[in-house]
């Protein structure tokens, strides 16, 4: 199959969407971004073409004439067992960089390593549950699925053998970057296929063979394109970065073709967006070099809460009555959030007023981008945050009457299917075939 | 080679000029420190006062490095953070020795001539400088011009302050009475060079546009809205400038850069808004990186409308200066200044239009945004929107602007290939 890929390099996150030829997304992957941008790069793309991998086999499955009840079930059911291969190899990886970091303590490096043979023992033990059908996972990254473990048994070993907790905990903090950082913890789509196909007992049938044809399938890259805040640092030629403006305007226009105006909240930017009606970008307005009010200021207010990301949202949610949050500088906010918890207000009062802080920010630039023209589409991480949203379709309300808003729920991949389309373009364009509106 | 002899000469000029300031305590030369915007160059030179440009030192300042360090004391000296940059520069400077741009001293002023009062800034800026020096202050009120035309009665308002107020401060400052051939000789000569200067920048109308009516346009501008307005030096300058431009546009060459000759020319922009300029050569090097050139830009206004005809007309001395400080860029109302961008972009066959919006500069940004619709609705040309600063490098971020600037510039070419891109 040829394909083409769009990577997109957030300050968060890395995504990467592959298209066939026929500009039909076949993956999706995404990754921390964290520090090392290439590495992320290479990740994100793996996971899209594991992605890519699963699109075909079930593609192949529904030409073996499997209904599509069928196809769901043996799909779903490789992916689960898939996933979890993936997440024993990740494991390993990690345990293996958990004991690295131990035996470099000077003191206590055998108790450690001691406490963190039973921790990973005990989560090399509960994989099968963690992936067991129906089992709902708080997320899809391994540090959040791993970490949060990790963290619990790092208490009981605290308490129950007398080893720091801060110590586990630092090693954690320590390896974790490793595995994120490592293309071999992602591991090979045909290992872990092959694994998973056993597991599921079903080998030798029409599911094996179909996996193996797959699994054998070459996926040849005919373009690709870079985009988001670390492109320049993306492994590809000048040619093939674009701003991440024009991929979020086009990957809108991808999505949801009668969008105009686009709203993108990613981790250090917002940006407000005009497109017309071939995704062309007409206008556009950022942030400034502040990045009061982005996605990075939910991460740090749920670090000031004790709370995962994903959580703020459906806290913020419960709220019947939001305060009235000032600031939208980080910090401040910070220091805000704080005042109201020691004069009582309630966890989630103050998460629903800090939502509708950084929506009043992102109404702002709407406005200095030109205001709205129907359809409206909201993309980012953000977009995947329910208060945030709910905060955003009040405002709008408010201001702009009744809108259609878009909302897909793979909004966090619009810049790099932008990027994805762009780079089928060019290809396209170099090789004489009309470019695809 | 012929570039180097402007460069040559303006550095000279301007050499010449800071000796002469360096020394003034022992020659007894007297000074007036001014501000570029309505400056009444001409009228100081036929008194013998030697100018001094605080806004032409913190740009400088800035360009040299040194403003984080002057505005930090500025601050420190109770200054607020969001007090324009310029004038802290200016106070930083101020004590820190008041060291020029060429390293030597300032002498202190014997008269603070605030002739432009468009900016209220200004006001309070000559305000501190006079608690500082206890010298006199000759004002000059400039009324606003909300509809964009100068009525008599404001022009007469103006002149007459001049006589009575400006003139008579200068000759007491000066020990010399008002000498009014002297003022029209250095008028005449100020036309002569402000003839070349519009030559120089209407140049811009050519493809490839041999200047930069920007970047490298604020060199241009340097002599005249300095110290050199009405000089024989200045005359000189602009009359070897346009000749050193005219070559380049005879060999068809683009502007000349930082980092050397301009590659192809791929983006033609008006620019709106002053530069920044703590980081102006990567700010300049994030438009020639992308084949960008400025053809034609406000900023390079500020010092006088002179491409929309204005002369200084030495048959009417006081009546010109009157209309000189009235026409500055940022006297005039958003309707003109909308239409002036709008002729930009027709007259110079630009791609789109950029504002660099300053966080010091209420005079230039307010309304920056409603003029940014304006310009796109009347020109049908896509505007960008850039924020820093003008001297406080910490309202400069590099990934930001240049972010914006490449996705700005992509979607100039987006819109070019009509969405092939």
């Amino acid at each position: 199959m040829k394909y083409t890929i769009g990577i997109d390099l957030g300050s968060t996150t890395t995504k990467a969407v592959v298209l066939n030829e026929d500009s039909v997304v076949m993956g999706r992957g995404i990754t921390n971004s964290r520090s090392n941008y290439e590495v992320a790069c290479q990740v994100a793309m793996s996971e899209a073409l594991i992605n890519t991998r699963f699109s075909l086999l079930r593609n192949e499955l529904k030409s073996e004439g499997l209904s599509e009840v069928e196809l769901d079930r043996w799909v779903s059911e490789l992916e689960r067992r898939f996933r979890a291969e993936q997440y024993r190899s990740q494991l390993t990886v990690l345990t293996r960089e958990l004991n690295r970091f131990a035996g470099r303590m000077l003191i206590g490096g055998a108790a450690l390593r001691a406490a963190v043979g039973r921790i990973t023992g005990l989560m090399a033990a509960e994989v099968e549950d963690l992936y067991a059908e129906g089992t709902r996972r708080k997320s899809d990254f391994f540090r959040d699925l791993a970490g949060g473990r990790y963290m619990k048994l790092a208490e009981t070993e605290s308490r129950g053998h007398g080893v720091g907790y801060d110590q586990v905990v630092g090693l954690f903090d320590k390896s974790i970057l490793d595995v994120e950082n490592s293309a071999e913890a992602a591991g090979r789509f045909k290992d872990h296929m092959a694994a998973a196909v056993c597991a599921a007992g079903a080998a030798d049938g029409v599911l094996g063979q179909a996996v193996s044809r797959v699994a054998s399938r070459e996926l040849e890259q005919i373009g690709s394109v870079g985009t988001g805040y670390g492109r320049q640092r993306l492994p590809f030629p000048e040619g093939q970065i674009k701003s991440e403006i024009l991929c979020h305007g086009l990957g809108a226009h991808a999505m949801f073709p009668l969008t105009r105006t686009v709203l993108d909240i990613g981790g250090q930017d917002t940006k407000a967006i005009q497109v017309d009606d071939q995704g062309i970008v007409t206008s556009f307005q950022m942030n400034d070099r502040c990045a009061a009010g982005c996605g990075r200021y939910l991460g740090y207010i749920a670090d000031e809460m004790n709370l995962g990301l994903h959580e703020l949202g459906p806290v913020a949610c419960q709220s019947d009555s939001p305060v009235r949050i000032n600031s939208t500088c980080t910090v401040f906010a910070g220091a805000e959030l704080r005042e109201r918890l020691s004069l009582g207000e309630k966890q989630e009062d103050i998460l629903a007023g800090l939502h509708r802080a950084i929506i009043l920010r992102a109404m702002s630039l709407i406005a200095r981008s030109g205001g709205i023209s129907n359809q409206f589409t909201f993309t980012g991480g953000v977009a995947k945050n329910p208060a945030a949203v709910r905060a955003l379709r009040d405002l709008l309300t408010e201001h702009y009457g009744d809108l259609d808003i878009n909302i897909s729920d793979d909004s966090i991949y619009t810049g790099a299917l932008g990027a994805a389309l762009f780079a089928l373009r060019d290809r396209r364009r170099s090789a004489g075939a009309p470019a695809i509106h | 080679m012929s570039k180097d002899q402007s460069q040559v000469r303006q550095k000279d000029m301007i050499a010449r000029h800071f000796d002469r300031l360096a020394a003034a305590p022992d020659t007894g030369d007297k000074t007036a420190y001014t501000f570029v915007p309505g400056n009444l160059t001409e009228l100081l030179l036929s008194f013998d006062l030697l100018p001094v440009l605080p806004e032409i030192n913190s740009l400088q300042s800035a360009m040299r490095g040194k403003t984080a360090e002057y505005i930090a004391l500025a601050e420190k000296f109770g200054h607020s953070e969001d007090v324009c940059t310029y004038v802290k520069s200016d106070i930083g400077m101020m004590k820190s020795g008041n060291i020029g741009p060429t390293g030597q001293r300032l002498p202190d002023p014997d008269v603070l001539l605030l002739s432009y009062t468009g900016c209220f800034t200004f006001l309070k800026w000559f305000e501190l400088l006079r608690e500082e020096y206890h010298c006199p202050v000759a004002m000059l009120h400039v009324p606003y011009q909300p509809d964009g035309r100068v009525t008599p009665s404001m022009r007469d308002y103006v002149v007459k302050q001049l006589r009575d107020e400006v003139i008579p401060t200068l000759e007491r400052v000066s020990g010399r009475a008002y000498d009014e051939d002297r003022l029209k000789a250095h008028l005449a000569l100020a036309a002569q060079a402000e003839d070349d200067l519009v030559w120089v920048l209407q140049s811009a109308k050519h493809r490839p546009s041999p200047i930069d009516a920007y970047f490298g346009a604020v060199y241009y501008v340097g002599p005249i809205f300095s110290a050199f307005r009405g000089t024989q030096a200045a005359v000189e300058y602009y009359r070897a400038l346009r000749s050193e431009i005219d070559e380049r546009i005879r060999e068809g060459k683009g502007p000349v850069t930082p980092d050397g000759e301009m590659g192809q020319e791929r983006f033609r922009v008006v620019v709106e808004g002053p530069p920044n300029w703590t980081s102006f050569r990567q700010f300049w090097k994030m438009f020639s990186d992308e084949g960008a050139v400025a053809v034609a830009s406000t900023y390079t206004k500020v010092g006088g409308m002179y491409d929309l005809g204005f002369r200084h007309d030495p048959s009417r001395p006081l009546e010109t200066l009157a209309e000189y400080c009235l026409g500055c860029y940022t006297n005039l109302g958003l309707p003109t200044r909308i239409n002036l961008l709008a002729q930009y972009i027709k007259e110079y066959e630009a791609d789109g239009f950029l504002i660099n919006s300053v966080k010091s500069c209420n005079s230039f940004s307010a309304g920056q945004l409603h003029i940014m619709r304006e310009v796109e609705r009347i020109s049908g040309r896509p505007g960008g929107f850039i924020e820093s600063d003008l001297v406080d490098p910490r309202y400069f971020s590099a990934a930001n602007i240049k972010n914006r600037l490449e996705s700005y510039f992509q979607m100039l070419e987006q819109k070019r290939m009509g969405g092939a891109a």
